[in-house]
Order: C-alpha cells, then sequence, then structure tokens
C-alpha cells in the first residue's frame, strides 16, 4: 500500500481517476471482480475520486513496493510496570507480608503516620519501609532514629515509585522476622496513581490542614485506594477542617475505602488503624499460596 | 505528569515490535489514550519527538485517540458516559459507578517500512 495516499490497499493496483498510469482503462474493469479491497475504500468506492497529482515521490524504482504497512499492537505503555508489580506481588505473598502503597501530597504526614504505626505494633508486627523522594534521605534518617528497618530510593526526577525501584529496594531491606512492608511514595496526587508496586493495599492519606476538596481535585488517585485516612486531626479546629464535606467527597470518589481519621502525632484514632492493619495482616496470611 | 516516561516505553514497545517484524523505520504511531488517564496529548506530543530523536522512529507521525469513559452503576447495573471523574448515576442518581473504559494508555498500531 502507498503510505501516503492508501492506494494498492489489498494488494491490487488500483488506478482509478487519473494517475496518468496506461494500465488505468484496463485495470479498473479487472478490479471490479479481483478479491480487492472491501467496499470502504475510497477509490473503488467513487470512480470519480480525484487523484491528479500524486503529489508524491517514491524513492525505489517501483512506485509502491518502498510503501508504509499498518500492524497492530494492542499493547499497554503499563505494561512493563504491570508485570513487575504482579512479580513483586507473587514475592510479597510467598513471604506473607502485608503490603501498604502510602500516598498523599506533599506534607500530608506520611513519614509522622509511618513512625507512629511502626512503634504502635512494635510487639505485635514487624515493620519494615521503602521511602521514595526525589532528594534526600531526611525521611528514611526519621524512621531509621525510631528503630524501624528503612531503605531510601532517591527517585530523581521521577515523580512516583515504580515496581521495579520497589523490587531492588527491598532486597536492601533488613527483611529478618518482617510482616508487615510499608511503602511510602513520593508526595504527589497524580502519578503514583498509575503505578502498580505490588501492594496489598493503596492507602491515601488527606490532612485536615490542606482542604476538604482533595478528593475532588485528585479522583483517580482517591478513587484508587482501598484505604482514605483523614490525618492531622489534632489540627482539624484550627484549620477550620469541614469534617462532613470531607467526608462526602471522600465517600464519594473513594466510595469502597475503608475511612479512619487520626492523629499520628496525639495518637487519636490511631488503635482502630493499627487493629485493621492487624487484622489485614492475618487475612493475608492466611490466604492460600 | 509522566509524559516523557509513558512515551520512553511507548517507544521502546515499538521499535521492539518493528524489529521483530523485520521492519526498517515506523513511519506513524497511534495511541489510544483515555480521557481519564491523566495524560495530556499536547504533553505525549513533545514527548514523541524527543524521544524518537535519533530512532527508526524519527520523522514519524503520531496520531492519538481519544477513548471517552464508561461508567457501569453498581447500583442500576447500567453503563452510562460522561468525563466527570466522580459522575452520579443518570439512570438511578447512584453513586457507585465504576469506570469500565477511559484509562487506557495503550499503542493501538503503527506503520512500518
Amino acid at each position: 500500500m502507498c503510505k501516503e495516499c492508501g492506494c494498492g490497499l489489498g494488494g491490487t493496483p488500483q488506478i482509478l481517476g487519473g494517475h496518468g498510469n496506461a494500465e488505468a482503462a484496463t485495470s479498473a474493469t479487472s478490479a471490479d471482480s479481483a478479491p480487492g479491497p472491501g467496499p470502504g475504500h475510497e477509490h473503488q468506492a467513487y470512480p470519480a475520486h480525484e487523484h491528479p497529482a500524486h503529489p508524491h515521490s517514491h524513492a525505489s524504482g517501483d512506485p509502491h513496493t518502498d510503501a508504509a504497512h499498518t500492524v497492530a499492537v494492542q499493547r499497554s505503555l503499563l505494561e512493563k510496570n504491570q508485570r513487575l508489580a504482579e512479580r513483586n506481588r507473587g514475592f510479597f505473598r510467598a513471604k506473607g507480608w502485608l503490603v501498604l502503597n502510602i500516598m498523599s501530597s506533599p506534607g500530608a504526614g506520611k513519614t509522622t503516620l509511618i513512625e507512629q504505626t511502626a512503634r504502635g505494633l512494635r510487639g505485635r508486627l514487624r515493620c519494615g519501609v521503602v521511602v521514595g523522594d526525589l532528594a534526600t534521605d531526611l525521611d528514611a534518617a526519621r524512621l531509621r532514629a525510631a528503630g524501624v528497618p528503612v531503605v531510601q530510593v532517591a527517585t530523581g526526577t521521577v515523580c512516583h515509585l515504580d515496581a521495579d525501584m520497589v523490587r531492588r529496594a527491598v532486597a536492601q531491606l533488613n527483611t529478618d522476622g518482617l510482616d508487615l512492608l510499608i511503602i511510602e511514595n513520593v508526595g504527589n496526587l497524580v502519578c503514583p496513581a498509575d503505578f502498580d508496586l505490588g501492594e496489598d493495599l493503596r492507602v491515601v492519606l488527606l490532612s485536615v490542614t490542606e482542604g476538604e476538596d482533595k478528593p475532588l481535585k485528585y479522583p483517580p488517585l482517591f478513587h484508587s485506594a482501598h484505604v482514605a485516612l483523614i490525618t492531622k486531626c489534632d489540627l482539624a479546629e484550627a484549620a477550620q477542617f469541614n469534617r462532613a464535606a470531607a467526608l462526602a467527597h471522600l465517600q464519594r470518589v473513594s466510595h469502597h475505602a475503608r475511612i479512619f481519621e487520626v492523629s499520628a502525632r496525639t495518637g487519636a484514632g490511631m488503635s482502630a488503624w493499627l487493629e485493621f492493619l492487624q487484622h489485614e495482616h492475618r487475612r493475608i496470611r492466611n490466604q492460600p499460596l | 505528569m509522566h509524559e516523557v516516561g509513558l512515551m520512553t516505553e511507548a517507544i521502546r514497545i515499538a521499535l521492539e515490535e518493528a524489529q521483530a517484524r523485520g521492519a526498517r523505520r515506523i513511519t506513524a504511531l497511534r495511541l489510544r489514550v483515555g480521557t481519564l488517564s491523566g495524560v495530556v496529548p499536547e504533553a505525549l506530543a513533545f514527548a514523541f519527538d524527543l524521544v524518537t530523536a535519533r530512532t527508526a522512529a524519527e520523522g514519524a507521525r503520531l496520531e492519538v485517540e481519544r477513548v471517552p469513559a464508561v461508567w457501569w452503576c453498581r447500583d442500576c447495573e447500567q453503563e452510562f458516559g460522561g468525563d466527570d471523574p466522580w459522575p452520579a448515576c443518570p439512570h438511578c442518581g447512584g453513586l457507585k459507578a465504576e469506570l469500565r473504559q477511559g484509562r487506557e494508555l495503550e499503542i493501538a498500531s503503527m506503520d512500518l517500512v
């Protein structure tokens, strides 16, 4: 097929309506009975179709041997990450770990929540953490100071963690006796929505200081969450947080998500969250492999 | 968003498929992009020029087909359309809709020589 005008579809050199080729008259007749292009092909369906100039040039001798052909591909741009995420998931399940992917905007309180979750679960579940940030290992240092095994992934310019970064980070983590792997994603409410890391639960944070309408502004990420935590509840009054509106927005966009209201700083609401994690860990561990 | 990263992956896949078919060059690439994928076609076009430079896809034409969103209402079990990212069902008013189509990010086809 000619790549610019589409003529020759089906392998029959269709020359109708003034390509200036001597074969035009004869081939027009034979083409009608030939197993050529279907009725949708313009050149055949509309013999009056003007195509006089043939304005393009052909590099090779035969005008139509160098033509482009269309091939169907049908492959997802996320397939590589998806494949690696499924590999992670199989590895995590074989290990019996509950794996959380924690996502929020920058400053919603991911690190403090993780720190207090690990402390609160001490003696019940052993936690390890993978932290993603564009730069610095400040968050990792905080968690390390709290006695939590942690590996930092500096993503450079990348705005989200992907399954391969997590795989490489986990290989560096001290996973002896681990029960709960917490992945702290890059602070970003857009990109992490598309990247499965192999987690069991996608956890999104909404802090009272950032406004009730975040779920409406960033629906893909909130919609993908299994769990939504409203954080910094100790600041709700000072921030004039409209709790009813926030819950309504969350229930609308993340209608399948479990919702917790916590303050990692004061500990309010944390016991329900920790019990939920223990319950989920039992559920994962009891699943047949 | 991460259009450059996505386009890098698109070209990686396209070059792999082209090579497997013994093609010399990719002259057109057609992507299907859901209206709720979060991907901006203009940013994809920008990334395309960047990523195809000095590859067998350099100078190729990029065509982006936008795939409209289709929701399925869990309450009344009917489908409906619309690019509202948190829609109410137009049939029953329910808010428990699941997205059936509209987050596509895929290569549909390409032209090879």
